[in-house]
């Protein structure tokens, strides 16, 4: 599998994806917003920044991007989407996923450790995960409160589209362990099909025992092989 | 003479200097000429006060390969063809009246000066004062100060991984900011902001030009008044996603088409007109601007106008004629405006037109040679008493666990945690050691080395005795830095002061460069970049001079970096002097002011004996028996120890020390050239330590769940809380 990582004009988290995915033995390729291309099994990475400043609102002009339809297309073939951060948000702004990343409820930016726990089991991105713990992956944005209407939260949960809540070392979910007061703690989520995931906090950053843990490079891992058992 | 004292006010230039202007240039400049010749002669941008000064500053050493002044920034070699470059600047005057536009350009500024010279930013640090966080205004700058950093940090994409903050009320209304970044890169695509070769055009790419921050360098060498309110217009407004494409695409142009241009300078303090005329005066040629070709984003802005502009995100690329077109087309494809805007020539002259008409025709020599003022110093009446205030008439502590928890939530030692979790630390993936100890450390990727970075300055200390004060910056930068196992490899400065015109300002101003310079020296760490910001006087009176030093370290293994966090199980050992001190250790130091709210006695330090336990610590490290550092800095050993204990997150038991005669002295004074290390092999670090003639005392086990030394016994939980919550209660007040 190789991964497409993509660059936004903004976008700061490219260089710290291409790092942890060789880590982890996927080599990537950096695609600029304005090429119109992915491979099929391109395992595409939207990182985290501040596409075109995010002066307007969090990935609304990102979305515009030519680079967007590609994923769009890519998404709907069953390819492989992750959004992290800004990421994330540009999946919500265009559409790929529901609901909407707001303000923090501190008020103000937060870049610190957090733990998610994994809550769906079966997508490729959290199957290869173990149940009952927590993964460190630290937050680090300004607009990360997940927040949807009732009746989306509910259909998120029902259908098992939740994929991460923010929780503990040992996998309990807490509020106080929420860093930015996301609806019900979610730090990420699924679409239906479970092939593109949105996710706040950055795996990316925890990907070497020299930097602190390597805990976000299971998630990579999980992918690895779940498109190595679907080949 | 025809021109009026409010013209000259606007250029903060003096009759006697408009007098020289008329002598050199042998007629009345037009307006142009008279603004360009202000903003250049000012002190922010002509160190007018300053220069006469800077001969003391040690300006080589082994790891220099850019010295101050030669360029935008200086340049370290960091082994194996890679380089870093650093610097520190001020932005204090903008900060005093809009918070968050004045940091976030402060921050904006320093990184196009790393980026203008190739590299790659990696870190940025930030040194801020104010005045005490119980006033209110105080909270408003501090939360705005705080904000604007990370808004324009956090966007952009480089991580704030350290820096410090101290409150005294001498800051109040005019607080310090000190924005330093950190830049790597390899050696070979080390940039030069040169105007070189007659005919090669000149290019501003970034940002329309606008009358924001006009006047700005001016304004930056003046008091604050009252009404300084109206100068509101001076400071700009920052737009830190086009400052990322420029540093992206000025970073790629160096990596990758470094033969395509000449030079890269950065538009910072006096805009266009002190960015072209320092770019030609480094390479000797002159340079010719029309500036009905600068991109405009206000109508019916003057050629004055467009020449003062402070506009941030802009940058000035002298490309080599015949890659003029690849040059524009490269900014093109990071989506950014870049125009041909003037000429490079050989006159050595500074000609600005408008269309047809020139408006303004100089000689760069005038502009670059602004008068100087060595500064005469006069000591002020008073230091004598103050110095020689018998510190041991104080009565001594009788309430020592008390005192501890005090300090520990004091606002000016309590935990930094509200401000740096704020900021991305650790974008790029290089923080190794995050901010919250000693100094953080980045680790270089392609390589094993890492770089340990620290911003230090102790206002107090340099007001009781600026040359001991300037020293004891620079040594507490150091000991930072060698607290995580990393050679003090060279530092840059930011020289705050107060108006250099009063004589007793004058004499902290030398006396503090004279004590910074011999510590420079003596600790091998020389000055390759800095700035002067004078004038920092509100209504109230003027800052502590505040030599703000930024140092840089490097660590030959990353992975042998040390935190100040030791492990349960591991000894303390106090390396550098012994436990008791005397009262007079308390000058200047947090707990005299916590206790007497005012500064008495006369700080002190040897440096010969600070660069002694300095490299005793670097030896053990490198014996590889350390497992923790800490240096002794404010609130003395007492609270080092409690930091430490907190971080261990476990007590120790060190209650049967030998303290002397005088608990607050051992307890909370200031001596210099100490730390505290862990090692799990007590008795061997002890006496290597004493074989190198640094004194050495074994405190401790850690272990438990109290914190005991000598009469102090607290909870390690309580001492935590009172550091996590110190600061957070404090600002948490409207």
């Amino acid at each position: 599998m190789r991964a497409a990582v993509l660059v936004f004009p903004g976008t700061w988290s490219d260089g710290d994806c291409v790092w942890a995915l060789q880590q982890v033995g996927i080599e990537s390729r950096r695609v600029w917003h304005r090429e119109t291309e992915i491979a099929p099994d391109e395992l595409v990475v939207l990182p985290g920044g501040f596409s075109y400043g995010d002066y307007l609102r969090c990935g609304a002009i990102a979305r515009f991007s030519p680079i967007m339809a590609a994923v769009r297309r890519h998404a709907e073939a069953g390819g492989l989407v992750i959004g992290i951060c800004n990421g994330f948000q540009i999946l919500c702004e265009a559409g790929l996923l529901p609901g909407v990343l707001m303000r923090n409820e501190s008020l103000q930016f937060r870049c610190q450790d957090s733990y998610i726990v994994p809550v769906n089991r079966t997508s490729p991105f959290t199957s290869g995960l173990d149940a009952g713990r927590g993964y460190m992956t630290p937050v680090s944005h300004g607009e990360g409160r997940y927040t949807a209407d009732e009746a989306t939260v509910r259909m998120l949960e029902d259908s098992d589209r939740i994929a991460f809540r923010y929780g503990t070392l040992d996998g309990r979910i807490t509020p106080e362990a929420n860093p930015n007061g996301s609806v019900h703690g979610i730090a990420g989520i699924l679409n239906e099909r479970g092939n593109v995931l949105g996710l706040m906090p950055h795996p990316e950053r925890s990907c070497e025992a020299l930097l602190g843990n390597e805990d976000g490079n299971a998630i990579w891992r999980s992918a690895l092989a779940a498109v190595g058992a679907r080949v | 003479m025809p021109v009026d004292d409010h013209v000259l006010q606007q250029v903060a230039m003096s009759r006697d200097e408009y007098a020289r202007l008329l002598d050199l240039l042998d007629r009345e400049p037009t307006d142009v000429e008279l603004g360009m010749a202000g903003a250049l002669w000012s002190e922010h941008c002509g160190y007018k006060h300053s220069r006469p000064l800077f001969h003391h500053f040690p300006s080589t050493g082994p790891y220099v390969l850019t010295k101050a002044g030669e360029e935008n920034a200086g340049a370290i070699d960091l082994g194996d063809g890679w380089v870093a470059v650093f610097k520190m600047e001020s932005h204090n005057h903008p900060s005093a009246l809009e918070p968050y536009e004045g940091a976030a350009t402060g921050v904006g500024g320093i990184l196009r000066d790393i980026f203008a010279m190739g590299m790659r930013p990696v870190a940025l640090l930030d040194s801020l004062r104010f005045g005490p966080l119980t006033e209110r205004a105080n909270r408003r700058l501090f939360r705005g100060v705080v904000a604007g950093i990370g808004g324009y940090g956090n966007c952009i994409g480089v991580p704030t991984v350290g820096g410090e903050v101290q409150m005294h009320p001498a800051y109040s209304g005019n607080p310090l900011v000190n924005a330093m970044c950190v830049g790597i890169g390899r050696r070979e695509h080390l940039l030069s902001a040169s105007a070189a070769g007659a005919g090669n055009p000149l290019v501003l790419v970034g940002a329309d030009t606008g009358r924001d921050g006009i006047h700005g360098a001016t304004f930056a060498s003046v008091e604050l008044a009252a009404d300084s309110g109206e100068r509101r217009p001076a400071v700009q407004v920052g737009n830190p996603f086009m400052e990322k494409l420029l540093m992206e695409a000025c970073c790629e142009l160096a990596e990758q088409h470094k033969d395509w241009i000449e030079g890269l300078q950065d538009l910072g303090a006096a805009g266009l007109t002190s960015s072209a005329v320092e770019a030609a005066n480094r390479a000797g040629t002159g340079i010719e601007i029309d500036v009905a070709r600068v991109p405009r984003r206000a109508q019916g802005m003057t050629p004055y106008e467009v020449m003062l502009s402070e506009s941030q995100e802009r940058m000035l690329v002298i490309p080599k004629r015949e890659h003029l077109d690849d040059v524009l087309a490269h900014f093109r494809r990071w989506e950014l405006h870049a125009d041909v805007i003037g000429v490079v020539t050989d006159d050595r002259m500074a000609t600005i037109r408008d269309g047809d008409q020139v408006v303004a025709r100089i000689p760069i020599g005038i502009l670059v040679d602004p008068p100087q003022y060595p500064p005469i110093g006069v000591r002020p009446a008073d230091l004598d008493r103050i110095q020689n205030e018998d510190l041991a008439a104080q009565p001594d502590v009788t309430d020592a666990s008390g005192a501890l928890l005090r300090l520990l939530g004091s606002e000016n030692l309590a935990s930094r945690r509200w401000i740096y979790r704020q900021y991305d630390h650790q974008v790029q993936n290089n923080t190794v050691v995050r901010p919250g100890g000693d100094a953080a450390v980045l680790r270089l990727k392609q390589s094993r080395r890492g770089i340990a970075v620290s911003t230090d300055c102790n206002g107090r200390m340099v007001a009781l005795d600026p040359r001991a004060g300037g020293a004891i910056a620079v040594a507490e930068a150091a000991r930072n830095v060698v607290a995580t196992g990393a050679r003090p490899a060279a530092l840059t400065d930011c020289l705050n002061f107060g108006n250099p015109e009063k004589p007793e300002i004058a004499y902290q101003l030398e006396e503090a460069i004279i004590g910074l310079s011999e510590a420079a020296r003596v600790l091998n760490a020389p000055v390759i970049s800095g700035n002067a910001s004078l004038y920092n006087e509100a209504p109230g009176g003027s800052v502590l001079p505040t030599p703000s030093i930024g140092m840089v370290g490097i660590l030959q293994d990353v992975t042998t970096r040390l935190t100040i966090r030791p492990n349960v199980g591991d000894s303390i050992v106090l390396l550098g002097a012994d436990v008791p001190q005397g009262a007079a250790t308390l000058a200047g130091s947090e707990y005299q002011w916590l206790t007497l709210a005012r500064l008495a006695g006369r700080p002190r330090i040897d440096l010969a004996h600070e660069a002694r336990v300095q490299d005793a610590v670097l030896t053990l490290h490198g014996t590889g028996r350390l497992t923790a550092a800490h240096d002794l800095a404010d609130g003395g050993l007492a609270v080092a120890l409690a930091e430490m204990c907190i971080a261990a997150g476990a007590g120790i038991d060190a209650a049967g020390i030998e303290v002397g005669d005088r608990l607050d002295g051992a307890l909370f004074g200031e001596a210099q050239s100490r730390f505290l290390v862990a090692t799990a092999e007590p008795g061997a670090v002890a006496a290597l330590a004493e074989a190198a003639g640094v004194p050495a005392t074994v405190l401790g086990v850690v272990s438990g769940d109290r914190l005991r030394l000598g009469p102090i016994d607290v909870a390690v939980a309580d001492a935590t809380h009172a550091w996590e919550t110190g600061l957070d209660e404090i600002i948490a007040q409207i």
